[in-house]
């Protein structure tokens, strides 16, 4: 349902995938390029368009890489509202993605009611930060717009709403069904040991028993609002479905507790001058895994090297082993299941 | 009006492609077809293949793998068609101006009947796109 160019060379024997070949590379933009000629300040707005589904995160990363690099230390509240975004982004992303794997297996009534249940999230993030998906409020020294008491009240009555439809429709249906599990039990299975070796990141690494979340870390606000990653052992495709949702109502968990625990002060700090000589490499968890970004100042108000590295491109590896041996009508299923994102990967 | 130029007012099908845009369009405008907006309602179906579509709504700043793919699609659509620019992007190239790799602005390949600015575009604006477009259908004699 959602078109994104990439192309999936199969070898077939009858209806048996026995080989596998990923072509990309066809909306390559440069955006690495870019990200040398413009100024660092102007580059947030960049990166966040690097995904548009997560792009938040890309935005914090970027934000906290630069704000190592100088040296800045962020004011907390500003810390506790960019874990309010971030965890938001990442619910919105998961059911976006839940609706698109049920629309993979002909589950449409699914599809419509994951991004229902999504709208409420969307209209959160529009109240907050003013825009539903590309928001640009993560700035370098803090945030832009702050989240005040009452904003937050409303806040609380929308997750409390989006919980009960939660309740009522998606989740019963996911833990019951059994359609979704005949299509998905015991498909793409990955398991401990390949995970490791291969590099999988976020729930892939995750749905296959290994506890490893880049939240654990500590960055933004994680440190104090405290963070336990969420592992199923199966290593199949219900387990990586099994860890998204579990995955929703903990973010709405954290977003509570990052609400009630939020300190007042500013919400952020005039950073002057330009980015000192130096690299800097920064961690952070997408809804699809650990981005890395890597930076190199050179005193200019350019940066000498852009660098990132998305969770899609570490699970490409993963899916080309999940594939071999499968059956034709599961490819699309297998292939969702590691929430591919390619704007991403090929930036 | 004849007939078939009726029919197509009445029910538009749209293909939907991605030509290097960062997704926050592409998911916009897939919900456009969930139930808060729902534009099947008024008859528009999301579908895949270019010979059965009406309207063409890309997304994107075009690069130079996929201006052949764009090209292609645009060509096997049947006439009268119809083509939206959905996003900055599409319409000028956004803020991917200085990517090495963008041409900047879907017009470069195939020509563009209605442009709908905004980053990301909201559904409302698409729909109100498709709208407009569709008024141009009328004018066509076929």
């Amino acid at each position: 349902m959602l078109p994104e160019p990439i192309h999936l060379k199969l070898e077939l024997e009858d209806e048996t995938v026995v080989g596998v070949t990923p072509i990309i590379g066809y909306i390559y933009r440069g955006i690495e390029k870019a990200g040398e000629l413009n100024p660092f300040r102007n580059n947030v707005f960049l990166v966040e368009r690097i995904c548009g589904i997560c792009s938040f995160t890309h935005a914090l990363c970027y934000c906290e890489a630069v704000e190592k690099l100088m040296q800045v230390e962020v004011p907390p509240r500003a810390r506790f509202i960019r874990l309010c975004w971030s965890e938001l982004s990442r619910i919105h992303s998961h059911l976006l993605w839940l609706g698109l794997f049920a629309d993979a297996m002909g589950f449409e009534s699914l599809f419509m009611q994951c991004w229902r249940a999504r709208e409420i999230i969307l209209d959160i993030s529009e109240m907050t930060a003013g825009h539903r998906i590309i928001q640009s409020t993560s700035i370098i020294g803090g945030i832009r717009r702050d989240i005040d008491k009452e904003m937050a009240k409303e806040v609380e009555h929308k997750l409390s709403d989006f919980k009960e439809l939660m309740d009522n429709t998606v989740s019963p249906t996911v833990y019951n069904d059994p359609t979704i599990k005949r299509r998905t039990v015991g498909k793409g299975m990955l398991s401990k040991e390949q995970a490791n070796l291969l590099g999988a990141v976020g729930p892939i690494l995750r749905g296959s028993g290994v506890p490893l979340d880049i939240r654990q870390t500590g960055y933004a606000a994680y440190k104090e609002t405290g963070f336990e990653p969420i592992v199923e052992s199966d290593g199949d495709c219900y387990a990586r479905t099994i860890v998204r949702l579990r995955e929703i109502y903990q973010s709405r968990e954290l977003i509570l507790k990052a609400l009630s625990l939020m300190p007042e002060g500013d919400i952020s700090v005039t950073v002057r001058g330009n980015p000192p000589e130096g690299e800097m490499i920064h961690r952070a968890e997408q809804p699809r895994g650990e981005v890395v970004y890597y930076i190199k100042g050179n005193g200019t108000r350019n940066l000498d090297r852009l660098r990132v590295r998305t969770p899609t491109f570490a699970n490409i590896p993963p899916l080309l082993t999940m594939l071999p041996g499968c059956e034709l009508a599961d490819v699309p299923v297998i292939t969702l299941s590691i929430d591919p994102c390619i704007a991403c990967t090929e930036r | 009006m004849s007939i078939l130029t009726k029919s197509r007012i009445k029910s538009p099908w749209l293909l939907h492609y991605d030509c290097g845009g960062c997704n926050g369009c592409d998911i916009e405008v897939l919900a456009a077809l969930t139930p808060i907006y729902d534009i099947e309602r008024f008859g528009i179906v999301n579908i895949g293949n270019p010979k059965h579509a009406d309207v063409l709504l890309v997304t994107g700043p075009v690069n130079h793998r996929n201006k052949r793919v764009l090209r292609n699609l645009y060509e096997q659509m049947p006439e009268p068609k119809l083509v939206i620019a959905v996003g900055t992007c599409a319409c000028t190239g956004g803020i991917f101006y200085n990517c090495p790799n963008t041409l900047g602005g879907i017009d470069k390949i195939i020509p563009v009947d209605v442009y709908i600015p905004g980053c990301a575009v909201r559904p409302e604006a698409i729909i109100d796109a498709v709208v407009i477009a569709l008024g141009k259908l009328k004018e066509y004699k076929g």
